[in-house]
């Protein structure tokens, strides 16, 4: 589904990020973990044609994503606060993406009505633009907004920060459901290591812009990313201490 | 305490990457202030002469004290347009072992030394000193001007009080307007004689210097009344607890007609009601309608024709040139998103398109009555339209793909520099130059019938030619697609 060869992106001479080949297949759950600045921001935006790559490329579905634009209606994505146009309402919002993607009304109302648990009755109705909601409440539009119009990847950057409790939990659900029923790709980055290992059935790890660890999720999985962090934490204080 | 905010302030902005990019205008605002310095020596200087030679029997001192009620209406309009409270970042201040009133009065003492009130000073001490060379008595004349810089600093903080009112206000000129017009209707309708009122107070305190009290009690009163109203505002929840608007929701199914596009105009419409800065400049489509009565009641205009043609450009196409010279930057805000979405650009652009023809037709047609004033004038306007229909809204959709600077839609409109950059500059050039220019050589070599037909050709191959050039204009945004990108994901 989503192939990457040989990408790099250099800022200025200095590499953010270095991937020579990383294949994700249809219907996988991914996930992205790292420390800030590891890249993950910088795969998602190469992945949506925002930046442009120094080298390599990447092919979704075929479509080579900085050559051609005909990877937009398969994907969707919530990258940050950037992607919410804040003088709309919410539903308002809905519709515009749902035009973008060929939706009427009727079908983006069918759409959020399933996510009426999700919202916390917070979202729709409230007659609120955009702007005025608080940062969870942002995130939670936005999240939904990326699902309309049956997209077969989904990006999403950071999807658990700013999310209460329960919320983070209702959203594993949705991750999950979407990869295994409907056989969409999902591409998730996190900092927290327990979220993605619940909803993704692959973590990859980045570290300075390299891929250093491709795990397939299983039991242990939690416990051998945490010995790695950890090991990192102890090295650099172990550095600082010399 | 004042050393460390003044450290800070330095950096804000020379930090900025405002300050960076836009040397352009940082030399302008220079130029234009050693302009108006010039301007206020001069008449400092000059006042005297000129009082002296045109009313050889009144005494300029009172004739002066007698004028200084329109000084005080006219800075007070000025300042309330152009001068604003400066701006300080509390928030991170307010968690540190710093008093509030320290923050206050700061602020307000930074006030003080505003461009706004340096300025009158130019004028205040040359016309001092040429008074008392003149031979007027040296300790009257000091009071004098020691009292008009109380009054001057007086302007300064009623302007705030003002601001502060009308900031809570929908309309928010409806408060300057109000003073400004009572002031001035008591003093027109003669119920209070207020320059006489204030000619006299003048006088009567440079004669009793002992008086100068109570225009400093005055100023004191106006500064306290400001600390008052800062000091209330400087909590973290009124600066937390945003400002939760009624959403205002439109019928704007009619744009369905426009097929494809109709989603992006829907867009553009709320943009352009629901945002500050854009809904002030909706406001500007009214002045469009007018301005053409700043020139045509003289029959000085009317006589060159060529004005007609340059009005023409300028009305009709009033809501084109303010709105278009910041596409896309209206989108800044989400541009990544419209990238990431699944839009063709042509459509964007088209729906934009649309709008500004929408507006062209509508202020013509507003303008319609201005074939009071000879049809010759309608005539220049129409070929105007058309101009800016099929040339103008293309040269300025392409312009756009030049543009680098990100606007936050929430800022206040007028005077707004935000989103300015060389390219809104440049592009007046083709935009009205070129048209008059052509409309007045046409004019004057093979009259008029030839200039206005000339523009209307040109726009007609403008519409014409309509689909082919915004599919280039598509593709020179298509190229500069990263370039927008990052730049509008950078903050001010």
């Amino acid at each position: 589904m989503i192939y990457t060869k040989n990408l790099s992106k250099t800022y200025n001479g200095t590499t953010v990020l270095n991937i020579e080949e990383l294949t994700i297949p249809k219907g996988q759950s991914f996930g992205l973990v790292g420390n800030n600045g590891a890249g993950k921001t910088t795969y998602f935006s190469l992945l949506l044609d925002l930046i442009q790559p120094t080298t390599g490329n990447i092919t979704s579905n075929g479509v080579v994503v900085n050559e051609s634009e005909d990877w937009k209606p398969f994907t969707s994505s919530f990258i940050d606060e950037s992607f919410l146009i804040g003088y709309l309402t919410p539903e308002e919002y809905f519709y515009f993406i749902g035009e973008l993607r060929g939706q009427n009304k009727a079908d983006v109302d069918s759409l959020t009505s399933k996510f009426e648990d999700f919202f916390n009755g917070e979202i729709i109705g409230k007659k609120k633009y955009l702007r005025d909601l608080s940062k969870g409440n942002q995130k939670k539009a936005g999240i939904v907004a990326a699902l309309i119009g049956n997209p077969e990847v989904i990006i999403l950057d950071e999807p658990f920060a700013n999310l209460d409790p329960t919320t983070q939990i209702r959203l594993k659900q949705i991750i999950k459901d979407l990869a295994e029923k409907q056989g969409v790709t999902v591409l998730v980055s996190s900092h927290d290591l327990m979220h993605v290992t619940d909803v993704c059935e692959r973590i990859v790890v980045l570290e300075k812009g390299n891929v250093i660890k491709d795990l397939e999720t299983n039991p242990t999985t939690l416990k051998e990313l945490e010995a790695h962090f950890g090991s990192s934490a102890i090295a650099s204080q172990e550095e600082e201490e010399e | 305490m004042i050393k460390h905010f003044l450290n800070l302030e330095w950096k804000q902005y020379f930090r900025s990457s405002y300050w960076q990019k836009n040397m352009a205008i940082n030399i302008l605002m220079v130029f234009f202030a050693l302009y108006f310095i010039a301007m206020f020596l001069a008449l400092g200087f000059g006042l005297l002469f000129i009082i002296k030679e045109t009313f050889p029997d009144q005494d300029p001192f009172v004739m002066v004290n007698g004028f200084i009620f329109y000084w005080i209406i006219g800075d007070l309009m000025m300042r309330f347009f152009l001068q604003k409270l400066p701006v300080m970042s509390v928030k991170p201040l307010l968690t540190l072992p710093i008093k509030r009133s320290t923050v206050v009065n700061y602020v307000l003492g930074k006030s003080v030394v505003s461009f706004f009130n340096v300025l009158p000073l130019f004028a205040i001490i040359p016309f001092s000193i040429m008074l008392i060379r003149d031979g007027f008595s040296t300790s009257m004349v000091l009071t004098w001007m020691f009292t008009m810089i109380i009054l001057v600093l007086i302007t300064n903080f009623l302007n705030f009080i003002i601001e502060a009112f009308s900031a809570e206000k929908e309309l928010s000129v409806l408060p300057i307007i109000s003073v400004v017009g009572v002031l001035f209707g008591l003093n027109y309708f003669g119920v209070l004689p207020m320059t006489t009122l204030i000619g006299d107070a003048l006088m009567v305190i440079a004669n009793n210097p002992i008086l100068v009290l109570i225009p400093l009690a005055i100023l004191a009163l106006c500064y306290a009344f400001n600390f008052k109203i800062l000091r209330s505002k400087l909590f973290l929840d009124s600066s937390l607890k945003s400002k939760v608007t009624e959403v205002n929701a439109a019928d704007l199914s009619w744009t369905k007609r426009f097929g494809d596009v109709a989603p992006f105009m829907q867009l553009d419409l709320k943009l352009i009601w629901r945002n500050k800065r854009t809904k002030s400049m909706a406001f500007l489509l009214l002045i469009g309608v007018l301005y053409g009565l700043f020139f045509y009641p003289q029959p000085m205009y009317r006589e060159m024709t060529f004005m007609s043609a340059f009005i023409g450009i300028f009305s009709t196409g009033f809501f084109l040139i303010n709105f278009g010279q910041f596409i896309p930057a209206w989108d800044s805000g989400y541009y990544k998103l419209l990238m990431s979405q699944n839009i063709k650009y042509e459509q964007y652009l088209r729906s934009k398109f649309i709008l500004m023809v929408i507006s062209v037709v509508l202020l013509f047609v507003l303008g319609i009555p201005y074939v009071y004033f000879g049809y010759k004038i309608l005539i220049a306007h129409f070929a105007a339209a058309i101009y800016n229909i099929g040339v103008n809204t293309h040269v300025i959709l392409w312009g756009g793909s030049f543009n680098r600077k990100k606007i936050e839609l929430d800022k206040k409109a007028a005077f707004n520099y935000q989103g300015t950059g060389a390219v809104q500059w440049l592009i007046g050039i083709p935009l009205m130059l070129v048209p008059m220019g052509l409309f007045g050589l046409v004019n004057w070599l093979a009259g008029f019938t030839a200039a206005v037909a000339l523009l209307i050709v040109l726009g007609i191959t403008g519409i014409v030619f309509h689909k082919k050039l915004m599919k280039g204009i598509t593709k020179k945004y298509l190229d500069s697609k990263y370039k927008m990108i990052n730049a509008f994901s950078q903050d001010n």
